[in-house]
């Protein structure tokens, strides 16, 4: 379905008049995508509201990209059994989809004799987890198997599943099959409060009220906001919380061949040295709590000791140029666990707290959350033969698009993407409305240049597309 | 004109990377020399390189003896080189430079490989951008650099911002006021973290601040804005801090050679000048390479950088023709920092270090006044007495090192160091 067409379906006045649907999805990030797919292929009818005019616009637009195995997620938890249902359907899913996966593996690496010691909890954790793969290696087997690590590293546990993925590919591609199965998105369009009323939410929304049986609420950083504004109170509160990372240039890319984590300390997972599928090698998050659910502006201290800590662990960094700098908002709540709580007598879901491993976990939560949805409540007709579209294939080791007959010029130069590929992301129903929106869905202006050389032929295809123009004309023909 | 594919035509003697100013000079000076097939590979729709999108004087009194606007200046190079006999193929971007002068190419049509014996790289620079200069604060729209906001305004017409501040204060940060005035923007300032100008001649630039604000001694902390750029705040030298309202950020200068083939490839990059190794004809470490122009190190103007193009296409068609002399030893050539940026070129092939590139390119990082010394592990073998402010470039002519270091051990240094208050 379009964009538009329930607002446009109105007999005058907003997305409700008419449908009545079965299900509505609060939020476009990873979560709200995967929680359309799910609901979409078991038969629902799906309506998806996102306040921003691009999907996958808050937590989701930034983050490490990487699809974990749940290796050193708290045991016995939600997350966990999230995270690895959640794996297991990606790796499934994954060819008919076109997602991709690099099974790079990652390495926890030791840089002390404390974190040494630590390891073989790490080993036992994981095992106790069911991720029996994993185990210690020397320093001397790490160095073989990294030589560019620094030589300080003592020793790491090796989990041979974690890989790398496409971040803003996937959670597209789970949306784009939600769609091509009846599901409905409503973009600009921001819950502000709601009734439920002889068992039909009516969602007041800054675009007119939206009828549904059932609501999920996907919001992320605003879970809680939603759920208080909606139903009147929360369970749980959002504390962002900000991560910054630094990109280094792709000539940096095979410096290393795994995902290299540090030894986790009580608050953080730390700071990572990963590759991405794009090409990059890149290092962070920091982790600092804020108050501000939008704020993920960087700073050039904390940028400077992300670099120092790759250098420290990947001395060969030294030499190599920045190519990006990002940061990205963790939905933290107090707890670390997810907060997926259901409102049974109001039929409300809130699927809050997902953290940092929300880009895992999706595929499980939209399935475990179809779960607690379907046992105490109407079940829908599973769709037989769904149809299966096809993710945008970004990744460098992919088919990209620049490697393919006539499409049309290289556009952005770096990250060679094509005229073909930004006209296809500036059409249909997820037409990018921004330039970050742009960005995710081709890579334009990601690379080393960031824009110096595309900024004027982008803004002349992207002309009439964007809410906010990337420039005006100056008149002076 | 229309230029035959490139995977007709025959065998290709030298394929030139880059259109711009230095590439288009190599390639002509090659025809010129006789040498059969040169084809310039240019990405963008069209040859011409960075002066096309500088639609302001001045240009050309090298080249043409006259003063002319970027575009001018730029179409009349394309014009000369096809006159020569050079084939121009635009929207070709070379993304694999392979050992021995095997080229990955994307054309419109998808991918094409190539070969040729001899590439030339001449890839130019480009400014650096927000995320590798670091800066703090809110990733908001309407951060642009020179190059950028140059192409917009006088290749498309369109204005990203109509209140910018100006970042920086070299020769390119006056092009951007140049730039904004044409386009009807109104600059607010013109902040430089250093104590003066940058740019060379500053007394005759003056005039053309025409009313922008010029902060010297001012860093730039932070930029705010939700969505767009709403502000900047600076740091001022007593340590003061304003915010500055604005609607955009033009990051100017701070360049770097676009040398991602070589990054990316197999050549070996020198972290000082961020580009390819050269040793004093151009030559890359793998000798079927050659690199020219701003490639070599940033930066020097269109005029400089046509000048290399042409002596490099004067080396390559001399190496084509078995002239080129053998290197049987050669030196490393260093600059220490942070007084001194880089030394282009990286080595001297010896015996015939004298030959070749007539100077040595350093450029200093701060204002030193002193002796620039170079110093290998016999002592001082050169010395000159300087006093240079910062961004400076300082030239060193090879026949006088030459002379002191020719019995030197193959692979040894030769170090240029800044001897502050020296004579």
């Amino acid at each position: 379905m379009t964009l538009q067409q329930p607002i446009q379906s109105a007999q005058g006045s907003g997305p409700a008049a008419g449908a009545t649907f079965d299900v509505a999805v609060i939020g476009a990030g990873v979560v709200g995508c995967a929680m359309a797919r799910r609901f979409a292929l078991e038969g629902a009818h799906v309506a998806v509201l996102e306040k921003a005019p691009d999907i996958l616009d808050g937590a989701s637009k930034a983050n490490s990209a990487i699809l974990h195995t749940g290796f050193d997620a708290p045991a016995g938890s939600l997350e966990l059994a999230c995270v690895q249902e959640g794996y297991r359907e990606y790796l499934e899913i994954r060819h008919d989809l076109g997602l991709v996966h690099e099974r790079s593996g990652a390495f926890v690496v030791a840089w002390d004799e404390a974190q040494l010691g630590a390891l073989e909890a790490i080993r036992a954790h994981a095992h106790a987890n069911g991720v029996t793969d994993v185990q210690i290696v020397t320093a001397r087997e790490l160095r073989t198997r990294e030589p560019n690590l620094s030589h300080a590293a003592l020793g790491a546990v090796e989990v041979p599943g974690e890989g790398i993925i496409d971040p803003w590919s996937a959670p597209q591609v789970y949306l784009e099959q939600a769609l091509a199965n009846g599901a409905s998105l409503l973009t600009g369009c921001e819950v502000t409060g709601g009734r439920f009323d002889a068992g039909v939410w009516h969602l007041q929304t800054t675009t007119g009220v939206l009828k549904a049986r059932h609501v999920i609420n996907c919001a992320g950083l605003y879970g809680d906001l939603v759920d208080q504004a909606v139903l009147g109170c929360a369970a749980f509160r959002i504390t962002p919380r900000k991560g910054q990372f630094v990109v280094f240039d792709k000539a940096a890319r095979d410096l290393v061949s795994a995902i290299i984590l540090p030894v986790p300390t009580e608050r953080t997972k730390g700071v990572v040295v990963f590759r991405t599928v794009f090409g990059n090698l890149a290092v962070g998050p920091t982790a600092e709590d804020q108050q501000s659910r939008s704020d993920a502006s960087t700073d050039e201290a904390a940028l400077r000791a992300l670099i120092a800590d790759g250098i420290a662990k990947v001395p060969a960094l030294e030499h190599m140029p920045v190519t990006a700098t990002y940061a990205g908002l963790r939905p933290a709540s107090e707890e670390k666990e997810y907060r997926i709580h259901t409102t049974p007598d109001r039929n409300w879901i809130t699927v809050g707290g997902i953290r940092s491993t929300g880009l895992s976990g999706a595929l499980g939560i939209a399935r475990h959350v179809y779960r607690l949805y379907s046992q105490d409540g109407p079940a829908h007709e599973r769709l037989e033969n769904p149809v299966v579209p096809k993710a945008r294939m970004l990744a460098e080791s992919g088919p990209r698009d620049w490697k393919c007959d006539d499409h049309g010029e290289i556009v952005c130069h770096c990250e060679l993407v094509t005229r073909r590929e930004i006209e296809a992301a500036l059409a249909g129903p997820l037409a990018a409305r921004s330039l970050a929106g742009l960005k995710r869905q081709t890579r334009v202006t990601m690379g080393r240049c960031q824009g110096f050389f595309c900024t004027a032929r982008l803004a002349e295809l992207s002309a009439g597309h964007f809410d906010r123009p990337l420039a005006e004309e100056t008149g002076d023909a | 004109m229309r230029e035959p594919a490139l995977n007709r035509g025959g065998a290709i003697d030298v394929a030139v990377i880059g259109g711009g100013p230095a590439g288009l000079a190599a390639a002509t000076e090659l025809k010129r020399a006789g040498i059969g097939r040169v084809v310039v590979l240019e990405r963008e729709q069209e040859a011409g390189g960075i002066p096309r999108h500088c639609g302001h004087p001045p240009f050309g009194m090298r080249e043409f003896g006259r003063v002319l606007r970027g575009p001018v200046y730029a179409a009349r190079l394309v014009a000369r080189a096809r006159r020569a006999g050079v084939e121009i193929h635009t929207g070709a971007s070379v993304v694999e430079a392979r050992p021995g002068g095997d080229l990955l190419l994307a054309v419109a049509r998808g991918v094409q490989e190539i070969s040729a014996r001899r590439v030339i790289c001449a890839t130019g620079v480009r400014e650096r951008p927000r995320s590798a200069r670091l800066i703090s604060g809110a990733r908001v729209a309407g951060v642009l650099n020179t190059g950028a906001l140059q192409s917009l305004v006088y290749l498309k017409r369109l204005r990203p911002f109509r209140r910018p501040v100006i970042v920086g204060s070299e020769l390119v940060a006056f092009s951007a006021i140049m730039t904004c005035r044409h386009a009807g923007i109104r600059p607010v300032a013109m902040i430089e973290p250093g104590p003066r100008v940058t740019a060379r001649w500053p007394s005759a630039l003056f005039p053309r601040l025409a009313g922008v604000r010029l902060m010297t001694g001012t860093r730039l902390l932070e930029i705010t804005g939700e969505g767009a750029v709403s502000g900047v705040v600076v740091e001022g030298p007593g340590g003061e801090r304003q915010r500055i309202a604005c609607d955009g950020v033009v990051l100017s200068g701070r360049f770097t050679p676009e040398s991602t083939l070589a990054r990316s490839g197999h050549l070996q990059v020198d972290p000082a000048t961020g580009g390819p190794v050269v040793d004093q004809w151009g030559r890359c470490s793998d000798a079927a390479y050659f690199a020219t122009g701003n490639l070599l190190r940033p930066v020097e103007t269109a005029g400089w950088s046509w000048r290399e193009g042409r002596q490099c296409g004067q080396h390559v068609a001399a190496d084509l023709a078995g002239n080129l002399p053998r290197e049987d030893a050669f030196l490393r050539l260093e600059a220490a920092g942070p007084a001194l940026k880089y030394v282009m070129p990286q080595r001297l092939s010896l015996p015939h270090a004298a030959a070749g590139m007539k100077d040595l390119q350093l450029r200093v990082g701060r204002e030193v006044r002193g002796a620039l010394v170079a110093v290998n592990e016999q002592g001082v073998v050169w010395r000159e007495k300087i006093h240079a402010r910062p961004e400076r470039r300082l030239l060193v002519p090879v026949g006088e090192i030459a002379a002191g270091v020719a019995a030197q051990p193959s692979g040894s240094r030769l170090v240029f160091e800044i001897r502050e208050g020296a004579g």
